[in-house]
């Protein structure tokens, strides 16, 4: 069966898988340091994202401010627009049961995307490339956008995980997610830290639409599917795991590209199925943490 | 007494009420009050959020549309098999599901809502996006004809009432007691000797059966049944309905439920602006009424709760 | 109450969610000073502690320190005041080195000790610094976990049962470096069960029972009059 597939194809899938794995790694890293950190399952997450696509078409449309401009400024927008819901609707819910904050970003959902709808209709708008053109690679076409993107995420993760893992401020973080209450009585602003830790997450959704905006179609609704992928995709990589977020979004995509090859009927069960699987032979998740008392 | 006199009037209204309402309008209500009982069962009872509980209420509605549509099946029959199918499908995803609490539950059941809508999507007999159309209304016990919306209103009635007894029975029985249990104190449950995910599993099996009943009516009620039936958006609005209602009240869920069906109805001339305006409710009822309308009332007025 | 406390605590009421925890506790420390809160489980002792530092879900009543009223402020807020908390789980962060863990704290004023005396005072730590925090004995974990508040600059220290479930020859150390604290000017509110141990390095008893100050006993009645400290601790 092999002979039906060229390289090309091959190689054109896994970079589309590469592309998407980019997008999940970066959003699920974003939902994973949110929820280690506030244990909120941050709902709107994906109408974050496509707040950042909107945000960098505005900043384009409106204000001639191009690609690279937005690429630093849609994310502090949208991160400013995080610290806002933070602040009104996440913050009055702190130490209750989860589930409201989860419900609260939902109904947040329904109200963002409802109103970008009414003010830009549901049909996809395009954004310019910022670097049109390519390189012939031989085996296949490989678009100097699609590239810039791969490397770029590329770094955003190891940024995050860098700052994470190896910095002072991480070291705040990871305290302040084992034991809050301890990291506060140190003098350290532990709400304001809280706060700031689910606006970086948001800005990190913003950025991931910024780099969408050339690829896809920039619409209200271009978060919500994406969402429950991301959803799937933290299951799977375990609950809070900033380095299993990444892997399993990057390992995700490339599946995802490769069963476009060999079953394309089958590319948008592959996530669930995997997770399905996962949840049955690997329950504490793929590379999630030792257990932690709750 | 008084619950015997509010029981005979609440007979008498539900006799007399198609033939003032729109009956359409009335069986949606029933619909959506079983679908969301069923979902009080789980996080009401159980303290299980289950984020894509719409998927047992559309497939029903697919396979109960199916069934009455190409096969010689009497309708009763129809919303029994596609209950009971929901209900093995509930057991399947409890399986996989149940080991993980909380704030996990809640993203896998989304998750694998929207495996099964894929499915749904590719599988040869739901029509695709289209969905399945001009569902026939077959006979009751193969003999009566309920393809007006009256008749029709009975037989749906007759199965809501039902449901809703099952629902009470379930409550308040030793297996309602264990479940509650669990939902305060998981811990504490397993060191007694129980194994709360086989519980969890069995709510999830039995919560799944009744909102599979209520997709398999709308599926008759609308001779329609769609891909809309499992969105995550119909997952979100079941969620609504019971937070509105008065989340582990036995009645809270139907009020939310009625109301929610009412007020739909009236923003469906609104247009984008009515999921804007449901949105900014729901997250109202969050942020400052958390016990819901029913909870509130009875925080107010029946100081005394017992349970 | 007098003026030259350093911690003035006044009618304190607690609760955790529902239950109330605290009923109206009066206690002072004075500059300087090491007094522990002994009383069985439950009477309230590390409560007590958890009000002071703003840890409990709701506080009335006043606790005054270095003339600020605490009342009211957040967590991090008395951190700065000048107080420092060691819990009595340790809450030796998993995820964080020794060396990380110890420099956790932020220097919030002067007065702190730099962290080259922190670990020549602690010689164990030195030879750990970039295994896991939890991969400590339980000594060293409580060595680690007064080590670290003790750079931020706070000259109050509040210890929760630095003795509990130690060795012998351990909590001996352990006394030791709480009094080596004191010789350095730390002024320290100890909660102990353990009666040998509170006998040997504090100068003032406070007895707690049921969320209430009970008595308090100086370091020689404590000494000589054993019957009356039975009595409350009901050993």
């Amino acid at each position: 069966m092999f002979d039906h597939i060229s390289i090309q194809l091959l190689a054109g899938q896994l970079l589309i898988g590469l592309i998407n794995g980019s997008f999940y790694a970066m959003l699920s890293l974003g939902l994973a340091i949110i929820f280690g950190l506030i244990h909120v399952v941050n709902f709107a997450h994906g109408a974050q994202y496509m707040l950042g696509a909107f945000v960098a078409l505005l900043l384009l449309n409106v204000l001639g401010i191009p690609y690279w401009g937005a690429l630093f400024i849609a994310p502090v927008i949208v991160g400013a627009f995080g610290l806002l819901m933070e602040r009104t609707i996440l913050r009055p819910l702190r130490g209750l049961d989860p589930l409201y904050s989860l419900l609260a970003t939902f109904a947040s959902v329904l109200i963002i995307e409802g109103l970008m709808r009414l003010e830009f209709g549901s049909s996809g708008l395009p954004y310019r490339s910022p670097m049109p053109g390519g390189i012939n690679l031989g085996f296949m076409f490989l678009p100097w956008y699609r590239g810039w993107v791969v490397v770029f995420s590329l770094a955003v993760c190891l940024g995050t995980w860098l700052l994470i893992e190896k910095t002072k401020l991480g070291a705040y973080l990871r305290a302040a997610n084992e034991r809050p209450e301890i990291v506060e009585s140190f003098g350290i602003n532990v709400p304001r830290m809280m706060s700031l830790t689910y606006a970086f997450g948001v800005g990190l959704a913003g950025l991931g639409g910024v780099l969408a905006a050339p690829i896809y179609q920039v619409s209200p609704s271009m978060g919500s599917n994406l969402m429950i992928v991301i959803f799937a995709v933290v299951v799977i990589g375990g609950m809070g795991s900033i380095l299993g977020a990444i892997l399993t979004g990057y390992l995700i995509g490339i599946v995802e590209g490769l069963t476009k090859v060999f079953y394309p009927e089958g590319s948008n069960l592959a996530i669930f199925v995997i997770m399905i699987l996962a949840l049955i032979l690997r329950p504490n998740g793929l590379f999630s943490a030792p257990e932690k008392s709750r | 007494m008084t619950r015997y006199a509010l029981f005979a009037l609440f007979a008498v209204l539900a006799v007399l009420a198609p033939f003032q309402i729109y009956p359409i309008l009335l069986m949606t209500i029933l619909c959506f009050v079983v679908f969301a009982s069923s979902f009080n069962l789980l996080l009401g009872y159980a303290g299980l959020l289950c984020f894509g509980h719409a998927m047992f209420f559309g497939t029903a509605a697919y396979l109960s549309g199916w069934m009455l549509k190409h096969t010689a099946l009497s309708i009763e029959l129809c919303f029994i098999l596609a209950a009971l199918a929901m209900a093995a499908l509930g057991w399947l995803v409890g399986l996989i599901s149940a080991r993980r609490g909380g704030i996990q539950f809640a993203m896998i059941t989304l998750a694998i809502s929207q495996f099964v809508y894929f499915l749904l999507l590719r599988a040869p007999f739901t029509g695709g996006e289209d969905g399945l159309q001009r569902i026939p209304r077959s006979a009751l016990f193969g003999v009566f004809d309920v393809s007006s919306n009256v008749a029709l209103y009975f037989v749906v009635l007759v199965f809501s009432v039902l449901a809703i007894a099952l629902f009470y029975r379930i409550v308040h029985s030793p297996f309602g007691e264990v479940l509650r249990a669990i939902r305060d104190n998981e811990d504490r449950v397993e060191s007694l000797g129980f194994q709360p995910e086989r519980f969890k599993i069995l709510a999830l099996t039995l919560s799944a059966g009744l909102a599979g009943l209520a997709g398999a009516m709308k599926a008759a009620v609308f001779q329609i049944a769609t891909l809309h039936d499992l969105s995550f958006h119909v997952s979100g609005t079941i969620i609504f309905m019971t937070l509105l209602g008065g989340l582990g009240t036995m009645t809270g869920p139907m009020v939310g439920a009625a109301l929610i069906v009412l007020l739909n109805d009236e923003l469906a001339q609104f247009g984008e602006w009515a999921l804007i305006i449901q949105g900014t409710v729901f997250l109202a009822v969050i942020l400052f009424f958390r016990k819901g309308v029913v909870g509130e009332i009875k925080a107010r007025f029946w100081k005394p709760a017992k349970s | 109450m007098t003026s030259d406390a350093l911690l003035s605590v006044e009618n304190l009421h607690a609760w955790y969610g529902e239950s109330k925890a605290l009923h109206g506790m009066n206690f002072t420390v004075r500059p300087g000073e090491l007094v522990t809160l002994i009383g069985r489980n439950g009477a309230g002792k590390s409560t007590t502690l958890r009000s002071i530092m703003g840890i409990v879900g709701k506080r009335t009543g006043s606790i005054r320190f270095d003339g600020q009223e605490l009342i009211g402020k957040r967590t991090y807020q008395i951190a700065r005041a000048g107080i420092a908390y060691c819990p009595e789980e340790r809450a030796i962060f998993s995820s964080l080195n020794v060396s990380e863990n110890l420099t956790l704290p932020p220097v919030l004023k002067p007065g702190g000790i730099a962290d080259s005396d922190l670990l020549a005072q602690f010689p164990n730590l030195q030879r750990r610094l970039k295994s896991p925090g939890t991969k400590l004995s339980g000594g060293e974990q409580q060595m680690l976990a007064i080590a670290r508040i003790l750079r931020t600059g706070a000259r109050f220290l509040l210890l929760d049962e630095p003795s509990e479930g130690l060795a012998p020859v351990v909590v001996k150390e352990i006394g030791e470096q709480i009094l080596r604290l004191k010789a350095q000017g730390f002024t320290i509110l100890l909660v102990e069960q353990n009666l040998q141990f509170a006998r040997r390095v504090a100068d003032r008893h406070v007895v707690v029972e049921n969320g209430v100050v009970v008595d308090t006993l100086d370091a020689e009645t404590l000494r000589t009059d054993m019957d009356r400290v039975k009595h409350y601790l009901g050993v």
